[in-house]
């Protein structure tokens, strides 16, 4: 309900029209797909409110209050485009974040950069953000595609799995989290041979017969990418027509629980996911953001409760930090910064301001009647980054 | 062996939910003619209303059948429920108004759904008693699978029933061929349609609710299904139910032995046959072909008056002065008005005067853009040559799409325009080496004379502003005249000597060609350009955009867009925004049925005082 009063108390503002930031505050400007995601942007919105509320309730930045004016994009890049224009220009914010969609993501990049203004990408995972369309003046947090794929991809290679197929939606996600995991399994496992592999279009997944032409090819290893509601009818049409059976199963992004918790009961078992297990993860740091997050919200944290939090520690952190306030010098202050936050210590790499963050990597299980991820353990986004030299030959020339 | 015809079942089963939603929504085009862009949504309530049934009623066969009854019903009574507020208003509007109230309610549907059953995607219950597999000659099939197999035909029989033994059906039938005559007989149209709507919404809601033990029931499924159901009811033929059932088995078969051979031709498949379909039978496969009704639609235009004049120069005056004392947003979202404002004219000027509804003219638009942004990242071509040249890539691609496309009428010729831009999207997203899929070609930033925003703002006033005063003045050139001339009747064209063909595929020409620059100054103004430009909901919000502001009147598009996009950019700043802006689009709807240029005419027409009568 307090969302309902803080974006009723924003749109009055904005009515009003404040637009000169006040003396005594800092503003931030938010953009994300709040309409057409809302089970990830909720728990993230709550994420970033909480590490917001934290600064202020610890005297601000210097004494300045921040201030976030956050606002949905829809999903369209277009329209995130002309909110970064608004936010930049008549709202004064000092830099942006957030975002979602890889598209939506790459637009406002493009947009910092012509723009030159510091943008830090929460969540879109696309590997273009920070290499084949980096700039100077955009930074992402989570792990990329690439990452996870690594991430996988070396934990398949000690199986003796050798016949893979893999199935991944038809888009720019799907296709490099897919060329990822081949180069990488490819360069551990030379002998590994790709036997079949499905393109269903995004939430249009025909599962019988995926599932079907899947069996056809008869792999011993399968890389699924399908997540949301693909990954539930995949999950279900699968174990009706035992794909899964004595086979080895990747799959990115499954055990985050926004994929995980909604498959309940048929979730599937020993799978190799990458995910989000908050509730085994021991560190006091998580431990203190979990007890933290629930006494505030009243539900458990998920893994978009974990990005929006780090991403907002991070610029609080940066402003706390930065000398000055203007584009430049927050971008060179960010370069290489290192920062203590519920996942461990995260560094926002100078070579191509990727984070560091993690993710757990782990196999998926059914405890009490809940889907949980078990044998797990955090992989440090930096062992899975591709060597520094392969990288500056991926970003353009600055 | 087997194993083909284990994907043949596969298919098949797939073709039984397609045909049950595309099956509601033939019925609902066949009797009222409206296209019902909110049966979608209620296939996605049916879902959802049937999850929450079954957790509530005792478990086992009954609980789940009785709760994918019930749900149909209760969405089937929704459906009624919108038929009687909101589309009784508008029967008598232009032939599409009705579509853009269907607009609203998905729109309101959508966040009442996220209202009330939460962001989350559900995984519902699955089916007692049929939750395993059975082997047929060794391969695994689903019993559900196979129970929807059954369910199918059941559901084709029973309607076919209903329509051939009852009263009902015989009426249904007759409005089908002849709306006009079964009203002249007595038949109160009133309580047929909202009988029909009642009948396609429950269908609508049992192809929903019988999903629920294969798909993850998500606040997505409306968006996902439209399409693929407006596909299958236009290749069966509109208002054929036996041709839904032909079209779904031919669409799913095809797509489950399509991706053996090439996984990524579901992408586009269902389009594909879509064109193919509606080139070779234009009516689709058992459809029958349209009688233009006597009551066809044909608005006249007027060229400006005096006072119009004076409006519209007054108004030019205030857009130069506005950079004096606006700020740096505002002429950021007044080059947004003046592209969708081009964008909806030259929409309108192949709806309006020339008659042909189309789907898919964000093709056009999409192509000005992406010819462009390709020719500055590949051939660092500068800003001003591509603001010229790119609208002709638009224009070409329109010279062969409309050739097609003009053969055709009414919705198949809409639907066939949807196909078209589906494949250019498919193309672009698909040809990702090139095009950068869907990642998007970035960097398409102005010339430094233009690159900041009051200067893009003068230049996109200028080139906007021309061409919307082009395209009204060619609605008034002999060309125009012809064109219209074909909207009104082929055969008096025919007969004083003119092909009426060749003027609706010039103007189709032309619209392209207007729609591609609009999509140039576009990219320049965001600077860079995905395949979301081509893309479905582009489309209709060109399309939302014209009818809003009223068909009747050459200025409507330009209100529409205008009052849409600040609409948009307003509202939605506030929670549960779509609602908002679907209950404004719904009383807009409602108060000014004729859209709002027609709607503000008409109370300005009474508020002026009364000619005294000799």
């Amino acid at each position: 309900m307090s969302r309902w009063w803080m974006m009723a108390a924003l749109a009055l503002t904005l009515a009003v029209g404040a637009r000169l930031a006040a003396a005594g505050e800092i503003r931030i400007g938010e953009i994300n797909s709040y309409s057409r995601l809302p089970a990830f942007t909720e728990p993230y919105r709550k994420g970033w409110t909480l590490a917001v509320e934290e600064i202020n309730g610890a005297g601000g930045i210097g004494g300045d209050e921040l201030v976030v004016i956050s606002r949905d994009d829809g999903g369209k890049p277009a329209n995130a485009v002309k909110i970064a224009e608004e936010l930049v220009h008549s709202e004064g914010v000092v830099m942006l974040a957030g975002t979602f969609f890889s598209h939506v993501g790459l637009a406002v990049t493009d947009f910092a950069k012509h723009n030159r203004i510091l943008f830090l990408a929460a969540e879109p995972l696309s590997d273009a953000i920070v290499w084949s369309k980096g700039n100077r003046y955009t930074f992402r947090l989570r792990p990329s595609t690439y990452m996870q794929s690594a991430m996988l991809a070396r934990e398949v290679a000690k199986l003796a799995a050798r016949r893979w197929a893999t199935i991944a939606p038809n888009y720019a996600y799907g296709k490099d989290a897919v060329k990822a995991f081949r180069q990488v399994l490819g360069a551990l496992r030379p002998e590994v041979e790709w036997v079949a592999e499905q393109w269903p279009p995004l939430f249009k997944i025909d599962a019988g017969a995926t599932v079907r032409a899947l069996e056809a090819a008869d792999p011993e290893g399968i890389y699924n990418v399908t997540f949301g509601g693909d990954l539930a009818k995949f999950v279900r049409e699968g174990k009706l027509r035992g794909l899964f059976e004595g086979r080895t199963v990747a799959s990115l992004l499954t055990g985050e629980p926004e994929y995980l918790d909604p498959l309940g009961t048929e979730a599937p078992e020993g799978w190799i996911v990458t995910g989000y297990p908050w509730y085994a993860i021991e560190t006091p740091a998580h431990k203190a953001f979990v007890e933290k997050y629930m006494q505030r919200w009243g539900e458990p944290p998920r893994t978009g409760s974990l990005v929006g939090y780090m991403t907002f520690l991070s610029i609080g952190e940066l402003l706390k930090r930065a000398p000055a306030r203007d584009s430049e010098t927050l971008v060179d202050t960010l370069e290489g910064m290192e920062l203590d936050t519920p996942v461990g210590r995260i560094r926002f790499r100078e070579i191509d301001h990727q984070s560091t963050m993690g993710a757990w990597v782990g196999r998926t299980a059914i405890r009490d009647g809940k889907p949980v991820m078990v044998d797990w353990y955090y992989a440090d986004g930096a062992d899975y980054l591709p060597p520094d030299e392969v990288v500056r030959k991926l970003r353009p020339a600055d | 062996m087997a194993f083909y015809f284990a994907q043949f079942l596969t298919g098949l089963a797939s073709a039984s939910s397609l045909f049950l939603i595309a099956a509601g929504l033939s019925v609902i085009f066949g009797v009222t003619r409206i296209v019902n862009f909110a049966h979608g949504s209620f296939y996605m309530l049916g879902a959802y209303l049937a999850y929450s049934l079954m957790t509530r009623l005792p478990q086992g066969p009954l609980g789940f059948w009785g709760g994918v009854v019930l749900a149909a019903l209760v969405v089937g009574l929704i459906g009624a429920a919108v038929e009687m507020l909101v589309l009784r208003r508008v029967y008598r509007s232009p032939e599409l108004f009705q579509l853009v109230a269907t607009f609203g309610v998905v729109l309101v549907v959508q966040d009442a759904t996220l209202y009330l059953w939460g962001p989350e995607d559900i995984v519902g219950p699955r089916a007692p008693g049929l939750d395993g597999a059975v082997r047929i000659f060794g391969e695994y099939v689903p019993e559900y699978d196979l129970a929807l197999i059954a369910i199918g035909p059941l559901v084709l029989l029973a309607v076919t029933l209903l329509f051939r033994h009852t009263r009902f059906g015989i009426l249904v039938r007759a409005a089908t061929e002849d709306r006009d005559m079964v009203a002249a007989l007595g038949v109160d149209q009133r309580w047929l349609f909202t009988a029909v709507f009642f009948l396609g919404s429950t269908l609508a809601g049992l192809g929903g609710a019988l999903q629920v033990p294969r798909e993850s029931i998500s606040l997505l499924m409306d968006v996902n299904i439209i399409a693929e159901a407006f596909v299958v009811t236009v290749v069966g033929g509109m208002g054929s139910v036996p041709g839904a059932f032909l079209a779904a088995v031919l669409i799913s078969e095809l797509n489950a032995f399509g991706i053996l051979v090439l996984p990524e031709v579901s992408l586009v498949l269902a389009f594909l046959v879509m064109a193919v379909v509606l080139v070779l039978r234009p009516w689709g496969l058992l459809g029958r072909p349209e009688e233009q009704s006597a009551a066809h639609f044909a608005p006249t235009y007027r060229p400006l008056t005096a006072r119009g004049r004076a409006a519209a120069l007054a108004l030019l005056l205030l857009l130069l002065l506005l950079p004096l004392f606006a700020s740096r947003f505002t002429l950021v979202l007044l080059t947004d008005v003046f592209v969708f404002a081009l964008f909806a004219a030259s929409l309108h000027f192949i709806m309006g005067p020339g008659g042909m509804v189309s789907f898919g003219h964000a093709a056009y638009f999409g192509l000005g853009a992406y010819a462009a942004a390709l020719a500055a990242r590949d051939l660092g071509a500068p800003m001003e040559l591509m603001l010229a040249l790119s609208p002709f890539a638009a224009a070409a691609a329109a010279l062969v799409f409309g050739w097609f496309c003009v053969r055709l009428s009414g919705v198949y010729l809409a639907m066939l325009t949807l196909a078209a831009a589906q494949l250019v999207w498919a193309a672009v997203y698909q040809w990702d080496s090139f095009t950068g899929g869907d990642d998007g070609i970035l960097g398409v930033w102005p010339s430094p004379w233009a690159a900041d925003k009051r200067s893009y703002y003068y230049l996109a006033l200028a080139l906007c502003g021309l061409a919307i005063a082009a395209l009204r003045w060619a609605a008034f050139t002999p060309f125009g005249y012809g064109l219209r001339g074909a909207r009104d009747s082929a055969l008096r064209m025919a007969a004083i000597g003119l092909y009426a063909k060749r003027f609706q595929w010039a103007g189709f020409v032309l619209a392209g060609f207007f729609a591609g620059i609009a999509g140039a100054v576009f990219v320049y103004a965001k600077g860079s350009v995905f395949p979301d430009e081509l893309a479905i909901p582009r489309s209709i919000d060109a399309l939302v955009m014209v009818l809003l502001g009223g068909i009747e009147s050459l200025t409507g598009p330009l209100v529409g867009a205008f009052t849409y996009t600040l609409l948009e950019d307003w509202i939605s700043r506030l929670p549960y925004w779509r609602f908002i802006l679907g209950l404004v689009i719904l009383t807009i709807v409602i108060l000014l049925p004729e859209g709002i240029v027609g709607g503000v005419a008409r109370l300005w027409r009474r508020l002026q005082p009364r000619e005294a009568v000799a």
